[in-house]
């Protein structure tokens, strides 16, 4: 079923009575050609570019819940291209072209809104630093403008520029920065590869990795058991425990990031704005909550929920930076849990069993690039050979030191990314 | 969150420092090849469930701490000196 | 309407308020929402979807449409249910235009068919560039509730600490027994409620406890608690949130009730509680019943008809009618009765139901319409097979009590659905140290609740090892019988989620288009997002989805309940923070010599340092900075340096411990000699560097950069007690306590010896020595080291001396020709001379990038040794540390600009390098820039191209070495 205002007008004037599954629950079958064990935001599109990209459409995407029940549906929706290291600049700047013109593709209202991203800085280092990525950004072909101290203030008069404890010395702005309803990228992914005949199966966790000889033959699930030429694994924050299936151990630790949502407000953050002393970053969505999140909790965590400290200090720089905020009340918080790299940078790679790939370790930058790792993982499954704009996401970078992409610059410390 | 220092006893989260896996307590000899080492700085197990990691009381007597606590429910089972730990 | 003598208001005082500019009276004991009905006020807001007239649906802090703006206080979405009201309070709607009544947007219920649940998913995607232009403007502006008024906060907000040995959540009955029972016995306790009268339902009701109401025996309570000094009563206070370790958070409303609060108290303070136990005793919420049209203004719940009754002393209508499906509704009917409101109706779903009184009943019976445009008029009452209407104004309805099993959420605990009572109970030890007591947990008797307080405290208590007895008064035994009634057949829509406009319609969608898990259902239609986090309407939507699925309830599952309970104020968890709050301010001793010299003080990490030190006649900060920097090279200058880290290392084992820290060796290095060290992470990148002096053969110092000292500080502790815990040695830092200055300059060792009790000379303190001294009869400390690459020393002194000692150089040196110089020209300096500081150091560069990787012992190993030796990081091809110079016609180097290949278009691919620090040199008159090249060090004296696509700048340098300024380093030694 094609979506349209006149489909809406229509089904309306009937008593919404016509509206079609979005996608079906087929029963697994014995063969696939490729499995996905993952139904998040980066399985999802990984199907979907596999059978439009690639014609790939004996495919299963299997998730242990409901599709897009993990960090998909449970981020602050931010959406940008602002990386400066080769290896991240080109992906980033794929994923971002790709949201550009998601919508249509898939025939689904993701509501990307470019409504601008500034990051602030607050010192000349900082600044020194900002120019460096926006120069990086502008290289890459994608937009940055350097703002001063006034040039913020025109565009975000709120923030606090006279008492805030790191002055605000301007902002690097990134106007196709911006967010998107975070769901609806799920299910638009969901329904344009079952569409395209991909089988989406909820409720069905895989148990085990079938491998013979090196070779990977299929996988166990609480369904039974299913064959498959080639297995992708896609299940960030459980990339540890799925890999292991396989004998692997990765250069992962799991960490738990709190994000929080306010009220519904009045229109009062145009923008998404971010802190540059301390993590803080925040927008509002269209229903009228602040959407806003800060640092890890900084412990290795599978709770998917965090603790008093990091809820107060994310409050605490919201306070110091735009205390028009104050009133706002938090309604809800809950916690994703991320792969953390020892890098910050990901993973999309082959790994040592033939036919088992694995794209993880999106550390909390995984929304973003749901479009493009879909993407590159997708060919790299279909072609076996990396796609051009995810080369450098190798697997063993760590051992060999090679392109080695520390955005952070804090090093093998998985939780300082 | 609430953490047993042995030395000052229990304490709030935020007086200390979270490092990571206590695997960092066991050091390769420089010879021991990539592979070692890459296991040392880089790989982890990433148990869901009990675990042992280092923490620091930064804020406190600045002992090194290893903590046996459980990633899923966050209980602490145990804590220890890491300097005993490390002998 | 105000009913005589009735509630627990204070009518000997009145209080005068405003709901949209019209003046109103209440008394002392009202909320705003009781108040407002007492007016006959039915109309309190607008839906956020379809902006359907609505009207108070609660009386407590889950309502969800009785939102409004404060504006005295200018605070948005107050929950008229929960404010107290006070003298001059000023309240107006939300959400409509141009007025409550007649609000434009109305005309979204016209549309409603087109909006049906994910409406938006499937249109608003033409043309392209609309959404963000067209589209999504209108949306916003439509949506959202109250306003900011986006000015900054003028209120004061806290946060505390509390600990206790049991914390009580909830004081009605089972919470006040559960306290009663502990502070007897002499526990710690801490009882929160988040209403500013404790007592619970009882003070709702009619209930007897003993020979007492259940409100004086609430009230008796509270006052023996009172008088206990081991109980803590905190009235007004929501635990929001159970966390780890029995650790809780908590609201309290200090000053919301009052007019004119003191200037010194808080609007709110956020408690953390840290319990030994705790025990819940939140009580139960009464359930909405989706019937259609269900929404109008004055149709509410039956236990809030029954707290605007005996609480309040108001009756919300002249004609009440009673809708229920269980036992409990009854009493709103027997309560309003014998207060002298009429009782329109009593409508019961169940055949069998057992009603007696002077009013009709309707058993086996449902309401499938109601009238009234802004308020309810009529409901038609579909009886026997036949319909009729009944006319009210005000329709109690109950579909029954969900137990307030929130905090037992809070840890992914998944509440256990019990088929008796048709509710979820809490799941047994979701929250560790957490007991749940009464209604909370599906006991929904008064007497039920007073022995399960006492039996859970006495429990508890005895975990704890407290000795303790119960005394539970006599109460009634009500029947509590239900029967299912989720939502009713009937032509118009029956609202779900009041404030978000979802309907048994859209969930129905939902499930059709394959949106069946509950969760899937919620994000899809919006179900339970709204304000009460779907505290009303959950478990009703629940079941309509289990209904339409085929599935049991338990089946279907539940949505996961997260912090907070109940919203709280992002000023309330960041309290203390605005402004300079944030963090904490250091400054050096030399602070306001420095401002009297009106140097600006710029933030270096937590320091506030000079960025110049301005004299008379200059115009710019360059000004200042070019004379500052030539005065140090001619003359002398001083500069505090106190801020860089350092750390005094003893024992036995400090030389052996510093050879596995640092790269170079230390274990050579002579008493009374200083020496530079670079310091690795242990995955080979650099980490830090600084100098150590040997002061003793088991003594040094070290001093670490400014930004690094704590993190030094802490791989100190981490190598000596996780690594080498057998070395003897231990650390301490001494940044605060030791002021250091340093004195550069070719004149700088006559202003020292103007000052040094004993003189020195370049025989005694040659270049890199160190050693006691002292300065104006004072103990010190000098090391003859230089970042400027003058003749330079670091004076160190006790901190108490600093101010003192900083006039003194100052002075010495002004009379030389020379002072002190700040930050930018400590830059220029350190740049001139090719000096690495954290720009370049950044954390992704290594010895090998920064021409340092001769000072990587291959004698011995050390931190980072083995990982810096990968095949990526020691690759020819790496950015590697140059100087840069302008060659061409631009003049300007701007840091962060990439370099290319002269003829190269400037992209991603062709990018060779950065620009990491850049500086105006007087001592050479150009611009001077460090930066990282591809083998760059192979390509000294080749030229590239510099660019800043964001300033518009195009600058062709040359290559050059780092140190551009005096590299064979004469004037450190002379």
């Amino acid at each position: 079923m094609r979506y349209s205002a006149l489909r809406v007008i229509k089904e309306g004037l009937t008593g919404n009575r016509g509206w079609q599954p979005v996608w079906r629950d087929p029963e697994p079958k014995a063969e696939y050609d490729i499995i996905i064990i993952g139904g998040g935001g980066h399985g999802l599109a990984t199907a979907y570019y596999l059978a439009k990209e690639h014609g790939v459409t004996n495919v299963a995407v299997l998730e242990k819940g409901y599709l897009g029940g993990g960090n998909v549906g449970r981020n602050t929706t931010l959406v940008r291209a602002n990386y400066f290291l080769p290896g991240n600049s080109e992906f980033y700047s794929h994923s971002l072209k790709l949201w550009e013109g998601m919508e249509h593709d898939l025939n689904y209202n993701a509501m990307h809104s470019q409504r601008g991203l500034i990051n602030l800085f607050h010192s000349d280092a900082q600044r020194d630093a900002f120019v460096r990525r926006g120069n990086a950004m502008i290289n890459q072909g994608d937009d940055a403008i350097l703002l001063d101290r006034d040039g913020v203030r025109k565009m975000v008069p709120y923030l606090d520029f006279d008492n805030t404890r790191f002055p605000i010395y301007g902002g690097l702005y990134h106007p196709r920065g911006g967010t998107a309803r975070h769901d609806a990228v799920a299910w638009g992914y969901a329904r344009g590869a079952d569409q395209r005949g991909v089988d989406l199966i909820q409720q069905c966790e895989v148990t085990g990795i079938d491998i013979e000889g090196g070779v990977v033959k299929g996988v166990q699930t609480t369904r039974g058991a299913i064959r498959a030429k080639k297995v992708g694994i896609v299940v960030a924050g459980r990339s540890g425990q799925v890999a292991a299936m396989a004998g692997m151990r990765l250069p992962i630790e799991s960490h738990v990031l709190q994000a929080f949502v306010t009220e519904g407000l009045k229109p009062c953050i145009d923008h998404v704005v971010s802190f540059g002393m301390g993590h803080f970053y925040i927008s509002q969505s269209d229903k009228g909550g602040l959407v806003f999140g800060g640092d890890l909790d900084f412990y290795a965590s599978y709770a998917a929920r965090g603790n008093l400290p990091m809820v107060e200090h994310v409050m605490e720089a919201g306070m110091t930076l735009m205390p028009m905020i104050g009133k706002a009340r938090v309604l809800r918080s809950w916690g994703g849990i991320m792969d953390m790299t020892p890098d910050g940078s990901p993973i999309i790679d082959k790994t040592d069993t033939e036919g088992l790939f694995i794209d993880c370790g999106w550390c909390y930058g995984g929304f973003k690039a749901v479009p493009a790792s879909g993407f590159a993982f997708a060919h790299l499954m279909a072609t076996g050979r990396p796609h051009d704009t995810a080369e450098k996401f190798r697997l063993d970078r760590f051992r060999t030191g090679v392109s080695i992409m520390d955005e952070e610059g804090t090093g093998a410390q998985h939780n300082l990314h | 969150m609430r953490i047993t220092c042995p030395i000052c006893g229990e304490r709030d989260r935020r007086e200390f420092y979270y490092q990571g896996a206590a695997v960092a307590l066991d050091r390769p000899a420089p010879d021991a090849g990539p592979q070692a080492w890459d296991d040392y700085v880089h790989l982890r197990d990433n148990p869901a469930g009990r675990t042992c990691d280092l923490w620091f009381h930064e804020m406190g007597c600045g002992a090194w701490i290893v903590v046996e606590r459980d990633t899923v429910t966050h209980e602490v089972y145990s804590t220890e000196l890491a300097e005993k730990a490390a002998r | 309407m105000r009913v005589k003598d009735k509630g627990l208001i204070n009518r000997a005082v009145p209080l005068r308020f405003t709901f949209d500019g019209r003046h109103y009276e209440g008394f002392q004991g009202d909320t705003l929402a009781s108040a407002l009905l007492a007016n006959d006020v039915r109309l309190v807001g607008r839906s956020f979807k379809y902006h359907r007239p609505r009207g108070i649906l609660t009386a407590g802090s889950e309502e969800p449409n009785a939102l409004m703006t404060i504006t005295d206080r200018a605070e948005p979405n107050v929950r008229a249910t929960v404010q107290e009201l006070y003298q001059g309070l000023s309240a107006k709607s939300q959400n409509n235009w141009p007025s409550l009544a007649r609000d434009a947007l109305s005309v979204n219920d016209l549309m409603a068919p087109f909006l049906s649940a994910g409406f938006y998913y499937k249109t608003f995607m033409w043309p392209r560039a609309f959404w963000e232009r067209v589209y999504e403007p209108l949306i916003r502006r439509a949506a959202g509730l109250g306003a900011l008024d986006k000015t900054h906060n003028p209120d004061l907000y806290e946060k505390a600490y509390a600990f206790c040995d049991v914390l009580i959540i909830g004081a009605g009955p089972a919470g006040l027994m559960a306290a009663l029972t502990a502070g007897r016995a002499g526990a710690r306790v801490i009882l929160a409620d988040e209403d500013s009268l404790m007592g619970g339902r009882l003070n709702s009701e009619t209930y007897q406890i003993g020979d007492h109401t259940g409100q004086d025996w609430a009230a008796a309570a509270v006052s023996e608690l009172t008088a206990m000094d081991n109980v803590r009563l905190m009235p007004r206070t929501t635990v929001t949130g159970a966390y780890d370790q029995g650790t809780y958070g908590a609201l309290e409303r200090v000053a919301h009730h009052i007019a004119k609060p003191a200037d010194d108290l808080p609007l709110e303070c956020f408690w953390r509680i840290v319990a030994k136990r705790a025990i819940l005793c939140a009580g139960s919420l009464e359930r909405p019943i989706a019937f259609p049209m269900n929404d109008r203004p004055g149709i509410m719940t039956a236990s809030a008809v029954r707290s605007y009754l005996n609480r309040y002393g108001v009756a919300p209508g002249k004609s009440i009618a009673i809708y229920g499906n269980n036992d409990n509704a009854h009493q709103t009917a027997h309560d309003l009765a014998a207060a002298g409101v009429k009782v329109a109706a009593v409508i019961d779903s169940r055949a069998d139901a057992q009603v007696q009184g002077d009013f009709p009943v309707y058993t086996g019976a449902e309401v499938i319409n109601t009238t009234g445009r802004l308020g309810l008029e009529e409901i038609l009452v579909r009886h026997n097979g036949e319909n009729l209407m009944v006319n009210a104004d005000c329709l109690a309805m109950s579909g029954g009590w969900n137990p307030t099993v929130h905090l037992t959420c809070h840890m992914n605990g998944r509440p256990v659905w019990r088929e008796g009572i048709l509710a979820f109970v809490p799941a047994d030890d979701a929250i560790p140290g957490l007991s749940v007591a009464g209604a909370a947990r599906g006991i929904f008797s008064t007497r039920g609740c007073l022995q399960d307080g006492a039996k859970v405290a006495l429990q508890v208590l005895d975990d704890l090892g407290i000795k303790a007895r119960a005394d539970v008064p006599e109460a009634e035994e009500t029947p509590y019988q239900i029967s299912p009634l989720w939502a009713v057949q009937g032509k118009g829509r029956a609202w779900l989620d009041f404030q978000n406009d979802v309907t048994v319609k859209d969930v129905k969608q939902a499930a059709a288009e394959n949106f069946r898990s509950v969760e899937h259902m919620k994000r899809y239609t919006t179900q339970g997002m709204a304000t009460d986090q779907g505290k009303n309407s959950n478990v009703g939507a629940l079941a309509v989805l289990a209904d339409v699925t085929g599935r049991a309830i338990p089946e279907t599952g539940t949505t996961t309940f997260r912090p907070p309970f109940s919203p709280v104020s992002i000023a309330a968890l960041g309290a203390g923070a605005q402004g300079k709050g944030f963090a904490p301010e250091r400054f050096t001793t030399s602070h306001l010599p420095s401002i009297q010299r009106a140097a600006p003080m710029i933030e270096a990490g937590l320091w506030y340092r000079p960025s110049y030190f301005p004299m008379p006649g200059e115009q710019t900060w360059r000004e200042s900075c070019d004379r500052e920097v030539n005065m140090v090279r001619t003359k002398v200058g001083i500069c505090d340096v106190s801020t860089l880290g350092k750390i005094d290392i003893q024992g036995p084992g400090a030389a052996e411990f510093l050879d596995f820290v640092y790269t170079n060796t230390f274990s050579t290095l002579k008493v009374g000699r200083v020496r530079y060290g670079l310091m690795l992470r242990e995955d080979g990148y650099v980490m830090d560097d600084g100098t150590t002096a040997r002061l003793g053969d088991h003594h040094y110092v070290m001093t670490t950069t400014t930004a690094a000292a704590g993190q030094v500080m802490r791989h100190l502790e981490f190598v000596h007690q996780c690594l080498k815990p057998k070395l003897n040695v231990r650390f301490i830092s001494v940044t605060e306590q030791w002021a250091q200055f340093a004195v550069a300059g070719p004149r700088a060792r006559d202003v020292l010896n103007a000052l040094l009790d004993d003189p020195i000379d370049n025989d005694s303190f040659p270049f890199m020595a160190c050693g006691q001294v002292k300065v104006a009869g004072t103990p010190g400390r000098l090391f003859r080291i230089s970042f400027s690459g003058e003749h330079a020393y670091e004076v160190a002194v006790p901190a108490r001396y600093g101010e003192s000692l900083f006039r003194l150089l100052c002075a010495q040196a002004e009379a030389m020709g020379g002072g002190p110089y700040g930050m930018e020209a400590l830059n220029v300096l350190r740049t001139e001379k090719g000096f690495v500081t954290h720009s370049e150091i950044h954390g992704r560069t290594t010895a090998f990038d920064i021409g340092a990787e001769r000072m990587v012992s291959a004698k011995k190993d050390c931190i980072g040794k083995t990982m810096a030796a990968r095949p990526g990081l020691i690759d020819d091809h790496r950015e590697q540390l140059v100087g840069l110079k302008p060659a061409g016609a631009v003049k300007q180097l701007i840091a962060g600009g990439h370099l290319f290949a002269p003829g190269a278009e400037a992209v991603r691919v062709n990018s060779q390098g950065y620009v990491t620090s850049v500086g105006y040199s007087p001592t050479l008159d150009c611009y001077l820039g460090l930066g990282f090249l591809k083998n760059g060090r192979a390509r000294h004296g080749e030229r590239v191209k510099m660019v800043d696509h964001l300033k518009g700048v195009e600058t062709l340098c040359e290559v050059c070495d780092p140190v551009f300024f005096d590299p064979e380093g004469g004037r450190l030694r002379g």
